[in-house]
């Protein structure tokens, strides 16, 4: 017999060992807490989506298609209304008047094609997997099994699957508009003096393939009525932006519409989304006035969670003979898909002021054009445009440093802004209020042993050894913490990067805290309960953090873009500060004394120069009965506060990889993975080091494993975890990482976002290592992932053997 | 899991399993592990009408030495037999292979029959049976029979096994001493199926290679012994500049590897010359102490 996890006992155990290394003076914030969240989380003992059961609920399938590209000629649904346990079944026609649009809120130019983007395919399919009927019923067994009931038949459109040729002449069409959707342009200095008799110029193109999210949670939803209000539960990150978007797509009033995210196990941006299923199963519910539910399979979820990355990339760098960087230019292709999701055109924006990375230059120019095509559509994943951008700078770097023969570490020293330039104004016009990358090289490359492992790479050259050794360097910036609302606006973006907290005192002295982030995983209940603890001097157990619920938490702009800390964290300092201010009120009337001579610490209210005072619970209680308060002053011990942050969150660092490349079959292993951030402050270390771990782990996997591959029909080859290879624990080294700390300057934490760096810094660490490895062999770039037999073929094509 | 609806028995003895089989139909499936048939239910791409669990039918999970053989039953766990001194001692092709199936959760239930029975030429199993000359022990309403391992495997997931028929256990010959053995995988990630392996066994003696099996993992619709490589190896001398790599590079001789998102043809072709190099020279250094 298995043993039976009790959630009682593991929580015990982690409360237990719950704190591995504390800060010198006792607070919070700094301390390597375990999560307070995680004993639910990991017993899986909690309200995970597909755990709700509602009584009389209905299950929902859906129907998908199987076709690329196709008419819907004909639709017959009668053998599976007759199915056993079958309740409803409905076709895209059953939909046509009610289901509208899915929104892309993120129209980058003016003239951007916004196809329309119905749920549910009425006429036409454009991408295999596209839902094209749904049967309702009472279990899930009964849904799946006569989903093999209707029939559906289709006229075959040529599908376009391909970014260049989708642009070539004569091409089929995804849409009437046509296969292009917009082409965005930003340019600063002039990039035709920087490349005008330029002593070195290097031309690459990068290929980001095609990746499938895998959140460790499928996707699902629940959606219910009374027949006057709705609540959808969804396994969403973005329960309050859902919100609103779900009531302009179906018509439902907002205030009429309750939007729920309850624990929900992982994201990486693919729930940063509206999908066609929590449209439906709204739609759904209001038809038949009955609770549904929808729980994705894995395979269904490789097929229908939004895709991330697919950009071709052409990058063209102009040097000094020296190696200085005289300017650069992108142009970009990126594939959206067959249609325009939430921010699937803005996501190359993201990254349209990365590509200059952390170096100085005098020109920049950028294009990017949005391209449909017959697949899934694509949108944010994990980093969001920054991977890209930094993998095809820092690969271009080291292209740079072999084109002049320098050492790749000394081509980056060349070029990057020193520490005492910050706060520092890049060619992009972003300011980088803080930085040291000098530090955190400098650390990295002693934890490396940078200098002895050139030395046996060279031994290993010399000796001709069929396993190579590749040294692979990533000195990355990024920005995160989405973000300035003015700039949203200035990228047309439909919304704005504030974010919203409240915080309330209890009658007994514990704190409630409202969060308009929605966390998936991150830890936000105990590195909020860490903040407030030290700012209302509150033990760290009294904090409950609520969030994800629209009914409690009413206003928030929800997780994503490494924003939750350096952005959704200010706010619950601004509303503690407030909340501090009330009770300083409070106190000074109590204690008679003016509240000018009234100080605050470790949670007690004291005058100053006397032994009187009183504490943050017992100010809560007098609060709470009222009968003694300044005149005028509301009986309530709590603030809302509302942050829209002034600049963006800089994070850097420096990461090295060392791979070892079998030249006889083509593996490929990393033998050594160094990594050191500079996130700013730090609230959790043990949290931070998480988010690096993890990240590093999926940057890895896109260099090394993922790729969602279709074929010439435009069918999804991957669609299994047999297929599409994730790696685990055992596929991945020890990483070694330290932190440096230079603190934001932008906020009051002095921290920055770390949610998605790892992931942004690891790819091309693990890519230049492979290429440094094999480039006497002659070859200069192997196209991710890189599989052992692209890295074979490579070697036979690039290194002169007979192919 | 929503597989389309079966019915499903757990018969406790193997006389009930074959009686229950037999009047099951032709669409019936026999369940052990469940390891390969529950994917295939869960995708649909299978649709049993009955299921035949036979994962608690007493006397077919265990190991035990037979003299000549190891007899190992069909519903022995792939951690059981790693675990099993047994096998370590007597058949430790047998262990090193398996010890490398996919991961701890998979190894305590999937079972050493059950990956046989599948026929799948991408299991680590088949080409060790191969390579190993394993006698597969079969029941029926006829009664018993024996198969060969060169001629269980007929094509992609097809085995000689005859409608109604359930293998109950499966004998390992003793090799004897003066063997060495090794089992070279292959693969992308430590979850994922053989790209190619390579199951080699070498009897030396006095630095002269004397006999080879090879049993190759992934090269066809069926593993594949590679007798080219067997006769080549023959005589030749061990050791890293020995005759082994010139007889390895006969390991592709007569395969028809498939094409897949890991390898093409001709890809897995040049990795089975170089993993059988591989082998050949990891099997020769690791004796049996028996010799």
């Amino acid at each position: 017999m298995t043993e039976q996890l009790d959630t009682g006992v593991v929580a015990q155990q982690i409360k237990e060992h719950d704190v591995l290394d504390a800060p010198a003076g006792g607070s919070e914030v700094g301390r390597a807490r375990r999560r307070k969240e995680d004993a639910r989380l990991v017993t899986g003992r909690t309200q995970w989506t597909d755990n709700i059961q509602l009584p009389g609920m209905l299950h929902v399938a859906f129907l998908r298609s199987p076709m690329a590209h196709a008419r819907i000629t004909r639709v017959d649904t009668s053998a599976a209304r007759t199915r056993r346990g079958v309740v409803a079944v409905f076709s895209g026609q059953d939909f046509a008047g009610e289901q509208g649009s899915l929104p892309c809120a993120w129209p980058v130019t003016p003239d951007t094609v916004i196809p329309e983007h119905p749920p549910m395919a009425v006429t036409t399919v454009r991408y295999v997997g596209e839902a094209v009927a749904c049967v309702v019923a009472v279990d899930r067994y009964a849904a799946a099994d006569a989903l093999e009931a209707i029939e559906i038949d289709y006229e075959p459109l040529e599908p376009v699957l391909d970014m260049t040729e989708a642009l070539a002449e004569g091409s089929p069409k995804v849409h009437e508009a046509g296969n292009e959707s917009f082409t965005w342009n930003f340019a600063g200095g002039d990039i035709d003096a920087a490349f005008h008799e330029a002593p070195v110029v290097i031309e690459r193109t990068y290929v980001q393939q095609r990746l499938i999210p895998s959140a460790m949670e499928p996707r699902a939803v629940v959606a219910q009525t009374d027949g006057d209000h709705y609540t959808l539960h969804s396994s969403t990150q973005i329960p309050h932006v859902l919100r609103v978007m779900l009531a302009l797509t179906t018509g439902i009033p907002e205030h009429k519409l309750r939007v729920i995210a309850p624990d929900v196990g992982g994201g990486f941006g693919s729930k940063l989304q509206v999908t066609a299923e929590e449209v439906l199963s709204l739609l759904i519910t209001r038809r038949l006035g009955k609770p549904v539910k929808w729980t994705e399979s894995r395979s269904e979820g490789n097929l229908t969670v939004h895709h991330g990355r697919d950009q071709l990339q052409r990058i063209r760098l102009a040097a000094d003979a020296n190696g200085r960087i005289r300017g650069v230019q992108v142009k970009l292709l990126a594939d959206m898909g067959a249609y325009l999701m939430l921010v699937t055109p803005g996501v190359p924006l993201l990254g349209a002021f990365m590509f200059n990375g952390i170096y100085k230059m005098d020109a920049y120019d950028f294009t990017c054009t949005g391209v449909f095509t017959n697949k899934m559509p694509t949108d944010a994943y994990r980093g969001a445009g920054r991977p890209e951008a930094t993998y095809a700078i820092e690969r271009v770097m080291d292209e740079l440093a072999a084109e002049i023969g320098v050492d790749p570490m000394e081509i980056r020293r060349r070029n990057w802004i020193q520490h005492s330039e910050f706060p520092y104004t890049t060619i992009c016009g972003l300011t980088y209020d803080s930085g040291n990358y000098e530090a955190a090289t400098d650390r990295a490359l002693a934890l490396f042993g940078y200098d002895k492992l050139r030395a046996e790479q060279s031994d290993r050259r010399e000796r001709q050894d069929p396993v190579q050794l590749g040294i692979g360097i990533s000195t990355y910036t990024e920005m995160c913490g989405l973000a300035p609302s003015r700039v949203l606006g200035s990228l047309s973006y439909g919304a704005g990067g504030w974010e919203h907290a409240d915080v309330r005192v209890l009658p007994t002295g514990k704190v409630e805290v409202v969060t308009g982030t929605s966390p998936h995983g991150q830890g936000h209940e105990t590195a909020w309960s860490q903040i407030v603890a030290d700012s209302l001097g509150v033990p760290f157990e009294d904090v409950a953090v609520l969030h994800g619920d629209t009914a409690t938490s009413h206003k928030g702009m929800d997780t994503y873009g490494s924003r939750s800390l350096a952005v959704g964290g200010i706010a619950v300092v601004r509303a503690c500060d407030k909340v501090k201010e009330k009770a300083r009120q409070v106190a000074a009337h109590l204690m008679e004394a003016s509240p000018d001579d009234v100080e605050f610490s470790e949670g007690r209210f004291r005058v100053r120069g006397t032994g009187t005072s009183q504490t943050i619970q017992e100010i809560a209680l007098a609060t709470f009965a009222a009968h003694n308060l300044p005149d005028g002053f509301e009986p309530r011990l709590d603030a809302s506060a509302t942050f829209d942050p002034e600049n963006f969150s800089f994070p850097h660092g420096t990461h090295l990889c060392a791979v070892e490349v079998d030249t006889e079959t083509g593996a490929t292993a990393i033998r050594s993975y160094v990594a050191v951030d500079d996130v700013g402050n730090v609230v959790n270390p043990l949290i931070v080091e998480g988010q690096v771990h993890g990240g590093i782990a999926q940057g890895i996997a896109q260099a090394l494993f993922e790729e969602a591959v279709y074929d010439s029909d435009g069918n999804l080859l991957t669609t299994t975890m047999a297929d599409y290879l994730l790696p685990s624990a055992a596929d991945l080294p020890n990483f070694t990482t330290d932190r440096t700390e230079t603190p934001a300057t932008s906020n009051p934490l002095g921290v920055k976002g770390v949610g998605e760096a790892g992931t942004i810094a690891s790819t091309p660490a693990v890519v230049n290592a492979i290429v440094d490895a094999l480039r006497p062999h002659g070859v200069h770039d192997v196209r991710m992932p890189c599989t052992p037999e692209r890295v074979w073929r490579t070697l036979r094509t690039e290194g002169g053997e007979p192919a | 899991m929503i597989p389309a609806s079966f019915d499903y028995f757990r018969p406790s003895t193997i006389e009930e399993a074959v009686d229950v089989l037999a009047g099951a139909g032709e669409e019936a499936k026999v369940l052990a592990g469940g390891h390969s048939l529950l994917p295939l239910l869960r995708l649909r791409l299978a649709y049993p009408t009955a299921l035949v669990d036979v994962g608690r039918v007493a006397g077919l999970r265990g190991v035990s030495d037979r003299g000549d053989h190891v007899l190992i039953g069909a519903t022995t766990t792939h951690d059981e037999v790693v675990r099993s001194p047994i096998v370590r001692e007597h058949c430790p092709l047998v262990a090193l292979a398996t010890a490398t199936v996919a991961d701890p959760a998979v190894r305590h239930r999937g079972t050493f029959g059950g990956s046989l029975a599948h026929a799948d030429p991408a299991g680590d199993l088949p080409a060790v049976a191969l390579a190993l000359d394993m006698v597969l022990e079969v029941r029926s309403p006829a009664g018993e029979r024996a198969i060969p391992a060169a001629g269980f495997f007929l094509d992609y997931l097809e085995s000689a096994l005859a409608p109604g028929e359930i293998l109950t256990g499966v004998r390992v010959p003793k090799l004897g001493p003066g063997w060495g053995f090794h089992y070279e995988k292959f693969h992308r990630t430590a979850q994922a199926w053989a790209t190619v392996g390579v199951a080699a066994a070498v009897r030396q003696s006095n630095g002269t290679v004397e006999e080879v099996r090879v049993g190759l993992t992934n090269m066809g619709s069926t593993p594949v012994r590679a007798t080219a490589v067997e006769e080549a190896a023959r005589g030749v001398e061990a050791g890293q500049n020995g005759g082994l790599r010139r007889a390895a590079e006969q390991a592709a001789e007569g395969t028809d590897p498939p094409a897949d998102l890991h390898a093409q043809p001709d890809y897995r072709m040049h990795l089975a010359r170089v993993l059988t190099h591989r082998a050949l020279l990891s099997a020769s250094a690791h004796r049996s102490p028996a010799t």
